[in-house]
């Protein structure tokens, strides 16, 4: 009883003085937070700012956030002395094209790994596991004699072709179909549904959640892309946007309100989907943790 | 029982023409496209081939090249002290402000919105600004440092000694909401009830950070931890960008020696066995942190 009570009391003193201190961490919780986050906001306004403001404003410090004058001119000069609206379109074609042919191909590929049972079955498919492994790094230097033994160099297929088969979705695609009930397969094809309808009337419309994680990061990666396109790319009007910017920087190396202009312009759709799509986003990253 | 048999393999027969079927599409590309490059990729470090004429195979003269050649070690060096820089400090604020961001905070959305803004940006856009940012003379971080007085700021990514850290820098930034988000997903497994046995303890929210979540997360760590290790192996975008390898070689990473192999002198074996090396280092990474996970993993 004596012992209880002793305790009981010492809980209550750390309850207490952890009550005190709770206002203190409270304050500097608040205050990490607010840091951090403006540390990763930060760059993207001072882009925004000096993307509006005249070349010799744009440094100097205390930073002047707001411009004096609006310079929308240096968005329309960039849009004007270079086929920034081409670089536009090539990146939309190519994330287009390879998200569509990607999410077909690796649906199906995923509904016989999850639903068929075949000899080769779980051989295949540590094939496709193990390649998930291997850096695009490793095979692009073969890729790129394959493609040009084929005659596809300085063209977007290479870059489409070679994101509309990766692994990852069929692996993706494969680890969700598992988690629908194979009695739900049964039933349909007692019904004398065919295996394509199955895939396509059943497991399709069950698998929104696979499909617009799919969508977002295939997209997402096209879009951002740097390597594939700095490889196969060499024609101007064939620059996807991140090549593009690229160019710029050789272009405009001066023009420093230009360049943040053309980086704005560049990343503004990315940002647009992103808070469209902000709980596909995070449910995606949390649910596959893969892929980068 | 003949008669079942029979049914069997006729079931499986058929069962093997529709999965074949399905897998078609999906099937062919990645065999040409993927599975054969990686195996193409294999063969060619062991050759000298430039891209015309004959494949000639060399043996190991590849691998001997590589040991001895300076450059190619200075990228190695470079490449794992980028590892060791930012995949720690990545994933240590990952999880700062994952835990920060966890639940009781007001404006919890606008905070996670805002620190995993940077992860959907293209590397090579975002990459323009912090050359801008950088910028030794004009730059705004080099303002901020002047006017609290500090007379010599660093150099940034101009200065041979501070390039490695600054494309750090930026890389860390670019990827912590990216593992913020994975850390949050595993905290939520994490029961509230050792919280609060922690708080009748009296333990302080340092305590609690070290004693209860670090152990608590440890699979999510491990887990993140070898994907970290792969991506910053595999950096380029923003070195291209940011250094284009220099000043020097001081940011001349792998990838980028790759690259530049390959792309621009056209030694396209020699590459390969670059790629290898770049291979086989992930691998036994990998395989180190997995064998090591059993010390200190809790599952």
């Amino acid at each position: 009883m004596d012992y209880v009570t002793e305790k009981n009391a010492v809980i209550e003193k750390n309850v207490k003085k952890s009550r005190l201190k709770f206002n203190m961490n409270k304050v500097t919780r608040y205050l990490i937070i607010v840091g951090l986050s403006a540390i990763c906001v930060l760059p993207f306004l001072w882009m925004l700012s000096a993307s509006l403001k005249a070349e010799s404003e744009i440094f100097g410090f205390p930073i002047q956030w707001i411009p004096e004058v609006f310079y929308w001119s240096n968005y329309v000069e960039v849009w004007t002395r270079v086929p920034f609206h081409v670089f536009y379109l090539n990146s939309f074609k190519i994330a287009l094209i390879s998200t569509v042919l990607l999410l077909f191909t690796s649906s199906l590929g995923g509904y016989a790994f999850a639903k068929i049972k075949f000899p080769e079955r779980d051989k295949i498919f540590f094939l496709y596991v193990a390649t998930m492994m291997v850096p695009f790094q490793v095979m692009m230097i073969p890729q790129y004699m394959l493609m040009s033994k084929i005659g596809l160099v300085d063209s977007h297929w290479p870059i489409i072709i070679i994101n509309s088969f990766s692994a990852f979705g069929v692996f993706l695609f494969r680890q969700f179909f598992v988690s629908i009930p194979d009695e739900l397969l049964e039933a349909a094809r007692i019904d004398g549904l065919s295996e394509f309808g199955i895939y396509f009337r059943i497991i399709l419309p069950l698998s929104k959640p696979a499909i617009a994680t799919l969508i977002i990061f295939q997209f997402m990666h096209a879009w951002n892309d740097f390597l594939a396109p700095l490889i196969y790319i060499t024609s101007e009007e064939l620059y996807t946007l991140t090549l593009g910017m690229q160019f710029f920087v050789y272009e405009f190396d001066t023009e420093y309100s230009l360049l943040m202009a053309a980086a704005v312009s560049a990343i503004i759709p990315t940002i647009i989907v992103y808070f469209l799509a902000q709980e596909q986003f995070i449910k995606g990253v949390s649910n596959t943790g893969v892929k980068g | 029982m003949d008669h079942t048999l029979k049914k069997t393999s006729k079931l499986t027969k058929r069962n093997r023409i529709i999965a074949y079927t399905f897998l078609l599409p999906n099937l062919l590309g990645f065999f040409v496209f993927i599975f054969f490059p990686v195996i193409a990729s294999f063969f060619m470090s062991f050759t000298s081939w430039n891209g015309f004429g004959k494949i000639e195979f060399v043996g190991l003269e590849n691998f001997i090249d590589l040991a001895q050649d300076k450059g190619f070690r200075i990228s190695f060096v470079n490449t794992l002290l980028f590892t060791l820089i930012s995949v720690p400090i990545t994933l240590f604020l990952a999880i700062v402000v994952a835990v920060l961001l966890n639940k009781g905070v007001k404006f919890i959305k606008i905070f996670r919105t805002a620190v995993f803004l940077p992860y959907v940006t293209a590397p090579v856009a975002v990459a323009v600004v912090w050359q801008l940012i950088f910028n030794p003379s004009m730059g705004p971080i080099n303002g901020f440092l002047s006017s609290v007085g500090i007379d010599n700021p660093p150099g940034w990514l101009s200065s041979p000694d501070w390039s490695l850290i600054s494309v750090s820098i930026v890389f860390i930034w670019h990827n912590i909401g990216y593992y913020m988000i994975i850390y949050l997903a595993g905290l939520q497994n994490v029961p509230d009830s050792l919280y609060e046995a922690a708080d009748i303890d009296g333990a302080g929210p340092i305590v609690k950070f070290f004693k209860i979540t670090i152990p608590m997360l440890s699979p999510v760590i491990f887990f993140t931890s070898i994907i970290a290790l792969i991506q910053s192996f595999k950096v380029f975008d923003f070195v291209y960008v940011l250094t284009e390898g220099g000043p020097g070689r001081s940011t001349n990473v792998l990838v980028y020696s790759i690259v530049n192999t390959a792309f621009e002198r056209y030694e396209y074996g020699y590459a390969s066995a670059m790629a290898l090396i770049l291979f086989l280092v992930i691998l036994v990474i990998s395989y180190i942190q997995f064998q090591g996970q059993k010390k200190w993993v809790n599952y």
